[in-house]
């Protein structure tokens, strides 16, 4: 399985996010720059966090504009394996690729930490690492975290939840995916915590479950 | 050429932190009678020549990208240059 991780102007975390999915996890992904992109050779692609086009506008707004947003939507109607992470995740509501949108912080500040999440079910390709239940600790760092949506988001397709729901998201969603089950999106920031001496591995089983998934 | 004013403001029923935020640092102000405060963004569009009707354009514009239907409304004015 090979993986794209695409990255827009102010992406900053596709770095890490190629280190966690390559040296850490063992599999194969390269860092894809949105201009002039060919998805076509790719099996999945991730979408990583970072501040894309600044937040201009709303953040992930723009990067829905680009050419490889097309090639994303395809990917996904496909059936392919879509991540987005962080600011990621933002860019996947905002091309409609998982329902809701995202609002500032009740803080209305950046905020950065580790949140407990529980596994709300391990059914997900991105979730059988993971025991439903478990609590787990992942970092975040955003200033847009709060997950909105006016209709309620299935069961099925909500992964992780918030232990302390701060920012009132919807359902207290911090990782969910599409009905189809093949796109996932989550606030949090699994890519910073496989590694012991980091953040932990909590972030370490998504990937294996990811990598390991039959496509 | 056509100058365009574009309100986006958040739909009733999303939270709006910065609204409260704002409205209570009035009333620290002593304007005490304000009783809601709700913060939007105004988008001024110059547009060169119409590709058409105009209305259905800017529309188009808010729909696709300057305005999240899911938690934004809008509303906009077109003004003669």
């Amino acid at each position: 399985m090979k993986l794209a991780v695409v990255t827009f102007p102010g992406t900053s975390c596709e770095v890490e996010m190629h280190r966690a999915v390559t040296k850490i996890a063992g599999g194969e992904a390269e860092i894809v720059w949105h201009k002039g992109a060919d998805l076509s050779s790719y099996d999945g692609v991730i979408i990583p966090h970072g501040a894309s086009y600044g937040d201009y506008l709303r953040p992930g707004a723009l990067a829905t504009t680009t050419a490889v947003a097309d090639q994303i939507v395809e990917m996904a109607n496909e059936g392919k394996l879509v991540v987005g992470v962080g600011n990621g995740f933002q860019i996947l509501v905002e091309l409609g690729l998982l329902p809701g949108a995202f609002l500032q912080n009740p803080s209305l500040r950046f905020e950065s930490g580790r949140a407990n999440v529980r596994v709300a079910q391990d059914q997900t390709i991105f979730s059988k690492g993971y025991a439903a239940g478990d609590v787990i600790t992942l970092p975040y760092a955003t200033q847009f975290g709060t997950y909105y949506n006016e209709e309620e988001v299935p069961a099925d397709q909500i992964v992780w939840t918030y232990e302390d729901n701060v920012w009132n998201s919807t359902q207290s969603i911090a990782g969910m995916t599409n009905a189809k089950g093949n796109v996932f999106g989550t606030m949090l920031l699994p890519e910073r915590a496989v590694e012991e001496v980091l953040a932990g591995t909590d972030g370490l089983p998504l990937f294996e479950s990811i990598l390991g998934s039959e496509q | 050429m056509k100058r365009v004013q574009v309100y986006v403001t958040l739909r009733e029923s999303v939270v709006d932190p910065q609204g409260t935020a704002a409205k209570e640092a009035l009333h620290n102000k002593g304007f005490n009678n304000v009783s809601n405060v709700r913060i939007g963004k105004l988008i001024e569009l110059e547009i060169d020549e119409a590709k058409g009707d105009l209305d259905a354009q800017v529309k188009e514009m808010c729909e696709q990208l300057l305005v999240n239907r899911v938690i934004e409304d809008y509303r906009f004015v077109v003004e003669e240059a």
